[in-house]
């Protein structure tokens, strides 16, 4: 007989027999619960199907309700796990998402809002892409054409910045929308998930009105912070407080448990821009990190894109020897900015005679743009002009607060 | 005290440290820290992710009732494993190859793969939540016919530093868990077990030593009663009396409950705001509380304030569970009038609440809210107190008498840690590990090999310094006289108030070996060694606290010393030797040995006489 998941089983190991469910298996081995809790691995010969006992009648759960006279929030999910709940019995782990499974592991919330919850689709966030941006934005709107009073996007935490930084593009918000994720799985006690999920919740109902991320300030459980979408980035693999924002302070933080809402001077309130989304984007662009020694032939194989961000040294450089293809993609019609790897600054190709060289080969400066924020909105901004000087002028303008003020009007 | 008849049972499950260079699950030493010297703290709170039946562990759920923050020290020696700020490391093989050991010794048989679970732990101690720990190896057989059912490979958690506070260095040191069966029939029995499966331990020479690195956690059940898990009993020698005093409390707890059936007693669970009765107290705890609420347990009278264990009663037992609410404790009428409460408002307080004289009134002071919650709990267990012996884990106090900590754990607690791979045991593994001698037979050896008396033996064998011993006898030194070095010297060092690593091995060998070669006296061992410790270079101690003394040397003076003495030798003849000899050992004290003085002396007597 076939054993399937939680079948109860009799073990026979080490001259003893024990009790325990059937989880799966592991090559030739059977992978059991004991009765103790332990999982343990055993051939699956030593296991024999016993009789299932009665079920457990699940306890009977009380309809939670919301309270009608809270602002109404939406919660679009797209992978990241915001509440998770754990089967003692097998040891799974399933994440949860309708809004009743969401307030129930997170009972703080009900005290904040209403929640209407979507998932328009569930993905790793390396597995997010451009369409994905499209839809998400498009599922924003609606939300808050339909009344929504704020948004709360859960995301992995990987690609999160990506994501919130087209939405910014896409979409002028009178709402707040709010990206939050987690550093720790949901399924531990110590999860950053419900902090930064409350802490949301209470950015997505203040007076904020653009797009940010809202995660840990600190590695302890007192502070989230809030992150202008176009000016953050995560900055460490593993730690809570993972996301900075890079070249500015915070748009805002939020006192944890109190839920006090501080903004920044500078942060877009609520009603400030009106609703309008324009949800076009040019996905074939490219990034490209610049090495010292890169062989020009990386440059050439960009040739066909629409657009190419480079992450050039310093200032803004690449190699003497990379500038001819580069000048190779810009005359066959791709458009080319230049960002730095330096965490912070802005890019001049006035200085040195290699950034002249650039300028002349038709590079368009993007200033303090994060190398992956310019990246988004060259392909918002390849998806909404044709001609030349005005992408080079959306460029070089302050859309969402990506640079710190319009380049153009200063060259 | 027949504890056959009264049905007695009882388990250890013994946690050891072991002595890795590494933690178990990241890179971080395994050394313990003043937690003054911490470099940072973080603050966290602790949730419980809640199961699809709605099924929450119980000890759980009761430690998150008062939701806190709490605060983790960090230090250059921790990592960001240590405060769930990373993924943790893959099993520490050296820390699996230990635990193995001891499975080999215990005779069990290893699992062929090692699956890491977690166990829910909230109450603070584990910055994750949860304590990795995985089993290694099932049925063993110690001594006495009991069996060890399971041994585990886990981390060990933080130490509290106070209330809320906790140092993460010794989060994530690895322990061996061992659980016996329950095999033990008397208090005694726990003790040598406990005792036995300490020295197994200790027999790798690979577990750490001194206090707070082995800790006995001891289950005790009687007949009538229930099974109690007692944690943390530290020390060895207690052991026996906590299981004596166990017994007694649950045999009380039966005593008392066939009481309440008697009594007709009850408890109707009614709570009522007695705030007013104590408007004009004096009593420094009444005064500062905001509410103060009081229940009728009718029937109790005398039975809340009736000691159980030493220093213990009912009524410590109920306030324990009150105190989960955060509250300072209770005051029952047992006591009363005491601690500033008078006479007069005890009559008050049972009039208003319409108490007879059967009855026990117990009071909260505290919050409304907090109030309320410990009155929920005080009822829950004075209803307890009807069913005789509740399920509990306890936390040993000192002297062997214990406190209420929370329900026993369910399986409700584990479930897997997948950020671990699993880790195979292969047989040619398991074949390959060789187990080393038990100390106990070591010491056996020690007797009939070296010639050592069965004290010393024992002592050496024992001792943290074996390796150096076992050293030292393959460096050809005389057993009898590395042993008496050995032991003396750490005794010598400890009296002195010196550390004993402030003495290598090296230069104790060095030492010993000078000796051996005749170039200092045994008598001057201690004296250079005390030196050495304090800085000195062996040849520099040896030759300023005993510059060597030639045979030529002695013969010399005992030739001056013997002429001196002329006269009273010969009217003594051969009972001279003894105050001669006395007259020159205080010349040449630890620069000669004695039994050289002895010789030459004899030599030069004998020519006389």
């Amino acid at each position: 007989m076939t054993l399937n998941n939680s079948d109860p089983v009799s073990v026979m190991f080490a001259g003893i027999e024990m009790d325990g469910i059937f989880i799966n298996r592991s090559g030739e081995h059977a992978i059991v619960k004991l009765s103790s809790g332990y999982n343990i691995c055993v051939p699956e010969s030593f296991c024999s199907p016993k009789e299932k006992t009665a079920s457990v009648e699940k306890p009977a759960v009380l309809p939670l309700k919301q309270d009608a006279s809270l602002p109404l929030l939406s919660i679009i999910s797209t992978g990241g796990t915001i509440a998770s709940t754990v089967d003692y019995r097998t040891g799974a782990v399933s994440s949860k998402f309708t809004a009743e499974d969401i307030l129930r592991s997170i009972p703080e919330l009900a005290g904040i809002a209403r929640y209407h919850t979507l998932q328009p689709f569930q993905v790793l966030s390396e597995n997010m892409n451009p369409a994905m941006w499209q839809e998400l934005a498009r599922t924003i709107h609606d939300e808050i054409l339909k009344g929504a009073q704020g948004i709360i996007v859960t995301h992995g935490t990987d690609t999160m910045l990506y994501s919130a930084a087209a939405v910014s593009f896409m979409l002028s918000t009178p709402v707040p929308i709010v990206f939050v994720g987690a550093q720790r799985s949901a399924d531990r006690p110590s999860s950053d998930n419900a902090m930064n999920a409350i802490c949301s919740a209470q950015a997505a109902v203040s007076d904020l009105g653009e797009v940010v991320v809202c995660m840990h300030a600190t590695e302890s459980d007192t502070m989230c912070a809030l992150h202008r979408a176009t000016r953050v980035r995560k900055n460490h693999t593993s730690r809570r407080d993972a996301f900075q924002s890079i070249g500015r302070e915070p748009v805002g933080g939020i006192e944890y448990p109190e839920g006090t809402v501080v903004l920044a001077k500078d942060a877009v309130l609520r009603g400030t821009e009106e609703l309008r989304l324009s949800d076009n984007l040019e996905s074939n662009c490219g990034l490209l990190q610049y090495y010292p020694g890169m062989n020009p032939a990386v440059i050439d194989a960009f040739k066909g894109c629409k657009g190419l961000v480079i992450a050039g040294t310093g200032l803004g450089h690449v190699g003497t020897d990379c500038i001819a293809s580069i000048k190779g993609l810009t005359t066959a019609g791709t458009t080319v900015v230049m960002t730095s790897q330096c965490q912070a600054g802005n890019v001049c190709d006035r200085v040195y005679e290699t950034g002249r060289d650039l300028l002349d080969a038709g590079v368009i400066e993007g200033g303090s743009m994060l190398p992956e924020v310019a990246l988004v909105k060259l392909m918002w901004v390849l998806g909404n002009a044709t001609r030349k000087e005005d992408i080079k002028r959306l460029m070089q303008t302050n859309l969402k607060g990506e640079l710190e003020y319009d380049l153009w009007r200063c060259a | 005290m027949d504890y056959e008849a009264i049905g007695l049972k009882a388990g250890l499950e013994i946690h050891q440290q072991l002595n890795t260079k590494e933690k178990l699950f990241c890179h971080s030493p395994t050394v313990i820290r003043d937690s003054a010297e911490h470099t940072g703290e973080v603050s966290r709170y602790l949730r419980i992710a809640t199961s699809e039946m709605g099924d929450v562990d119980r000890a759980a759920k009761e430690e998150l009732m008062n939701q806190r923050l709490f605060t983790y020290y960090t230090y250059d020696s921790t990592g960001l494993v240590e405060i769930d700020e990373e993924p943790p490391a893959p099993l520490n093989p050296d820390a699996l190859d230990v635990v193995l050991t001891i499975a080999k010794m215990f005779n069990m048989t290893p699992l062929p793969e090692i699956h890491t679970m977690r166990k829910m732990i909230v109450d603070g101690s584990a910055t994750s939540g949860f304590q990795r720990t995985a089993l290694v190896a099932l049925n063993g057989a110690i001594e006495h016919a009991c069996r060890v059912e399971t041994v585990a490979v886990e981390e060990e958690a933080c130490q509290r530093v106070e209330d809320t506070i906790f140092s993460v260095d010794r989060l994530g040191i690895p322990l061996i868990e061992i659980t016996t069966s329950p095999c033990m029939k008397t208090p005694d029995e726990v003790h040598d077990i406990a005792q036995y499966i300490g020295m197994t331990l200790r027999s790798t020479g690979r577990v750490k030593r001194g206090i707070g690195t082995i800790r006995q956690d001891v289950n005790v059940s009687i007949r009538d009663g229930a099974r109690v898990e007692i944690k943390g009993v530290q020390e060895l020698d207690l052991i026996a009396e906590v299981v004596r005093r166990e017994v007694q409390r649950q045999l009380s707890l039966i005593a008392i409950r066939d009481e309440l059936l008697a009594r007709n007693a009850m408890v109707n669970g009614e709570v009522y705001d007695v705030t007013t009765v104590f408007a004009k107290t004096q009593s420094q705890v009444l005064k500062k509380a905001r509410v103060i609420l009081g229940t009728v347990l009718h029937g109790f009278n005398g039975l809340v304030g009736l000691e159980i264990q030493p220093g213990r009663r009912l009524g410590s037992e109920m306030s324990d569970y009150a105190k989960k609410c955060g509250v300072g404790g209770l005051f029952h009428t047992d006591e009363l009038p005491a601690y500033g409460v008078t006479e007069e408002e005890v009559f008050v307080l049972k009039e208003t609440l319409g108490a007879g004289p059967n009855d026990a009134v117990i009071i909260v002071a505290s919050t409304e809210q907090k109030c309320r919650c410990a009155m929920q709990m005080i009822i829950r267990r004075a209803k307890m107190a009807f069913e005789g012996v509740p399920e509990e884990t306890r936390k040993m106090l000192e002297g062997g008498s214990t406190a209420y900590m929370r329900p026993l754990p369910g399986a409700a607690r584990m479930y897997p840690e997948t950020d671990i791979l699993p880790v195979p045991v292969t047989k040619e593994y398991w074949d390959s590990i060789a187990t080393p001698e038990l100390l106990s037979v070591k010491a056996e050896r020690f007797v009939t090999e070296y010639g050592l008396d069965a004290g010393m033996a024992r002592q050496m064998a024992f001792s943290e310094k074996l390796p150096l011993f076992e050293r030292a006898v393959s460096e050809g030194i005389r057993p009898v006289f590395a042993a008496r070095t050995i032991l003396a010297s750490l005794k010598e060092l400890s009296r002195a108030g010196i550390s004993p690593d402030a003495l290598s091995d090296d230069s104790i060998i060095s030492v010993m070996k000078t000796v051996e070669a005749g170039n200092a006296a045994k008598e001057a061992v201690l004296d250079i060694l005390t030196a050495c410790a304090k800085g000195m270079s062996v040849s520099d101690a040896v030759s300023r606290v005993a510059p060597a003394f030639s045979r030529e040397e002695l013969q010399d003076l005992v030739h001056g010393i013997v002429n001196d003495r002329m006269e009273f030798i010969r009217t003594r003849g051969k009972a001279a030797l003894g105050p001669v000899m006395g007259v020159v050992m205080k010349e040449v004290r630890g620069r000669i040995d004695g039994k050289v003085v002895s010789e030459v002396l004899d030599e030069e007597l004998g020519r006389i006489l």
